[in-house]
């Protein structure tokens, strides 16, 4: 049984709310992309919450304070009851962001999410161009459709965010990228390079840009700034650099359980999208409520504050800047979450990072040689994990 | 300035948080925590009353704290460098 309400009283005082929520209301896709954070077994856990048990999510973390919503997936259309949740949303108070590769979506249904009361839909492409879009979507229609769904974005009156996970394969058509988004008037376009997490972390020697490329592309950003500023116009751009070619980590989600809730498919909540792959027990919103969750779980409270902390992260003058970095990240270089990020040159594992760098600088394999996120594969790897 | 008319641009959305105890502005992915004068300042913005009539209205609700344009254009200004509002 889930419970809707919250006690006000059993709030530890010095954990702030939960005020982004994502819902990844799905891991089911029709596109392959081979950078996706979902999980490498994702099909094998086929159990989505209901519409029912969503509401109650929705909610809760709204009387906890969540005001950002995120719809994610997997491709959040292919659930059948998303304008429910979405009017719930709206009715709740919160702002809510659907996150799409565009694919399912009609005029129709931009239209009655917008009298639903949705406030913005992200679009993700994968290319400038229908020829990669296409093979790195492992979709033959893809770009069509996704030109498509941007312009009715637009014409719906929604701001429209454009979202461009970038790597080795179209990290060269950084201003093609930006014309494009011109074209479409967007009003914000994210190029986010890559981070290897899930299916993007089995195929990080085929997709991480090397340092001269990214150099290239950032320089390319720039230009395209001045550009837009002479002009006046207000498409923001947003390039999301590369923490591997960092030398301090990235404050990830601001810290673990500190403002970000993440309620996978299956109801399991995480401090982030990712988390899920560390030996670590989360627990299920179908058992508990979010409030006992994010305030009590041993999941939630396991890298909250410093006491966790290793050396030399914990005598780090820099450690209330970063929290130490990733756990995920530590996890998946060092086979130990606890471990400082590796990305951080003061850690004894940074070396991994050096050689991922080297290794960038003399990639060969092409789009053709990477493992595309679809069930046989992810069948595979539960099977052999 | 002052008779300039201050509209929230599309897709940002006002509203007051009680679990913050503070008025915010959402927007895609993105919110900000704003302060007293802020969201007092955004309460009065609906897209139709001018910069002076905001400035006349907030001078009435906060007696003590004097002239308020020269605070007032500043935020604004401010805000519409952030891409928050228009001013038309």
């Amino acid at each position: 049984m889930m419970a809707a309400g919250v006690d006000s009283s059993d709030q530890a005082p010095d954990i702030g709310p939960p005020l982004w929520l994502l819902a990844e209301l799905t891991y089911r896709c029709p596109l392959q992309c081979p950078y996706c954070s979902n999980p490498l077994d994702y099909a094998s856990q086929d159990q989505e919450l209901t519409t029912e048990q969503w509401v109650s999510v929705l909610r809760q973390g709204r009387a906890m304070g969540a005001a950002q919503l995120g719809f994610s997936g997997g491709e959040p259309l292919v659930r059948q009851d998303l304008a429910e949740l979405i009017a719930e949303a709206r009715h709740l108070g919160y702002y809510s962001n659907l996150i799409t590769s565009g694919l399912g979506l009609t005029e129709a249904k931009v239209n009655a999410f917008r009298d639903a009361g949705l406030d913005h839909i992200q679009v993700s492409f994968q290319a400038s161009d229908p020829e990669l879009n296409n093979a790195v979507a492992g979709s033959r229609k893809a770009f069509e459709q996704k030109l498509a769904m941007a312009r009715a974005v637009k014409a719906a009156g929604y701001p429209m965010v454009l979202n461009f996970v970038i790597h080795r394969h179209n990290i060269h058509q950084m201003t093609d990228i930006l014309d494009l988004c011109r074209r479409l008037e967007a009003d914000y376009v994210e190029l986010a390079t890559c981070q290897y997490y899930g299916w993007a972390f089995q195929n990080r020697e085929g997709l991480m840009p090397s340092r001269t490329q990214l150099e290239t592309a950032e320089a390319a950003v720039n230009r395209y700034r001045d550009l837009l500023a002479d002009a006046g116009e207000a498409m923001k751009l947003i390039f999301v650099t590369p923490d591997y070619y960092e030398e301090r980590p990235k404050a990830c989600m601001n810290g673990w359980g500190s403002m970000f809730l993440t309620v996978a498919p299956d109801g399991t909540a995480l401090p982030c999208h990712s988390a899920r792959l560390l030996p670590i027990e989360f627990a299920n919103v179908r058992e508990q409520s979010l409030q006992s969750i994010w305030y009590h779980s041993p999941g939630f409270n396991h890298y909250r504050g410093d006491g966790w902390m290793p050396e030399p992260c914990r005598s780090c003058d820099e450690k209330g800047k970063d929290f130490g970095g990733c756990r995920c990240q530590a996890y998946l270089l060092t086979g130990n979450a606890d471990n400082p990020d590796p990305v951080c040159s003061k850690s004894p594992s940074h070396d991994r990072i050096l050689a991922a760098r080297r290794a960038a600088d003399h990639a060969t394999a092409g789009l053709e040689e990477l493992t595309y996120r679809n069930r046989h594969n992810s069948r595979l790897f539960y099977r052999t994990g | 300035m002052m008779a300039q008319v201050p509209q929230l641009r599309p897709g940002f959305r006002f509203q007051w948080e009680p679990a913050q105890q503070a008025h915010v502005l959402l927007y895609p992915e993105g919110m900000v925590k704003l302060n007293g004068s802020a969201g007092a300042i955004l309460a009065e913005v609906d897209g139709e009353r001018c910069v002076r009539d905001i400035v006349a209205r907030l001078e009435q609700q906060f007696p003590q704290a004097g002239s308020l344009a020269g605070d007032v254009t500043d935020f604004l200004r401010d805000a519409e460098r952030q891409h928050w509002i228009r001013l038309s």
